[in-house]
């Protein structure tokens, strides 16, 4: 099941739904980071709050996304990781490093729009 | 021989690990039968992280395998017991894959490692040429 990703302004967002295979999550990355070309896009969301497993190859996908965007000049976020996900990915081994996370969608946009708005003020 | 307190197993089910798609097939499966057995909250995400991780080197380093999940009541507890066995080409040092990092196939190497962590019970038998088998538990408290 591909994800949808939808476009808020400058920013762009994909919720991962629960049941997502590998190939879901790969082909996630390499939608993401052709539309933020497309639309030069100013960050990215990715919305986790229904996924009730983020293993090692999610977390490496995600980190991909995230320098991915960076290289296309765009912020990502992550929001909603569940606190038994996040407590999987700790006794994993995992490490979301440098990738902002927020509460919920709400906060995420906040915290997008703050950054967005920073780097815009720094491209005049 | 060790006396070993009899084990009664009541419901065992085996799925195909082929693909992609019986990965999250098995995290399923897993998450739904630890959940008949009295699982709760985080113990589920744990358990199906677990079998995330396992089954996915089943698909990444071997062609398929099976994974057989069993209710287990063993003496007093109760728990869940999941076997993921391929007939893959195996793991010549299996210390070595067991350690945080090290990976063959560029990946983060925290499978095997993470997934001892995450469950209660955890053995992997393996050698080259043999194929892989990855038994592991968690008990209810
Ligand atoms: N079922 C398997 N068959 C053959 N080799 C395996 C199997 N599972 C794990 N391995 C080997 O052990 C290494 C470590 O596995 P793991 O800890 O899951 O990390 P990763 O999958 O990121 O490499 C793998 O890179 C691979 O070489
Ligand atoms: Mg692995």
């Amino acid at each position: 099941m591909p994800v949808p990703i939808l476009k808020q302004g400058d920013i762009l967002i994909a919720s991962v739904q629960e049941a997502m295979s590998d190939s879901d999550l790969a082909l996630l990355r390499d939608d993401l980071t052709s539309r933020i070309g497309e639309f030069h896009s100013l960050g990215v969301m990715i919305d986790v709050s229904t996924v009730d497993v983020l293993d090692s190859f999610a977390t490496r996908t995600l980190l991909d996304i995230a320098e991915n965007s960076r290289l296309r000049g765009a912020k990502m976020v992550i929001v909603g990781i569940q606190p038994p996900v996040a407590i999987a990915m700790v006794k994993l081994g995992l490490i979301l490093d440098g990738i902002p996370t927020a509460h919920d969608l709400e906060d995420g946009i906040e915290l997008m729009r703050r950054n967005v708005g920073k780097s815009r003020q720094r491209d005049r | 021989m060790l006396e070993r307190a009899a084990s009664v197993t009541d419901d065992a089910i085996t799925i195909p690990i082929e693909g992609d798609a019986d990965i999250v097939a098995a995290r399923l499966k897993s998450r739904q039968l630890a959940k008949q057995v009295g699982f709760t909250g985080t113990d589920l995400v744990l358990i199906a992280t677990a079998i995330s991780e396992i089954t996915r080197n089943i698909v990444c380093y071997a062609t398929g395998g099976q994974m057989t999940l069993t209710a287990v009541t063993e003496g007093r507890r109760r728990g869940i017991t999941f076997v993921m066995r391929d007939q893959g080409p195996g793991i010549s040092d299996v210390q070595q894959a067991m350690r945080d990092g090290f990976s063959t196939g560029k990946s983060l190497g925290l499978g095997l490692p993470g997934a001892r962590r995450l469950m209660d019970d955890f053995q992997i038998v393996s050698s080259a040429g043999q194929g892989t088998t990855v038994t592991m538990s968690k008990w209810l408290r």
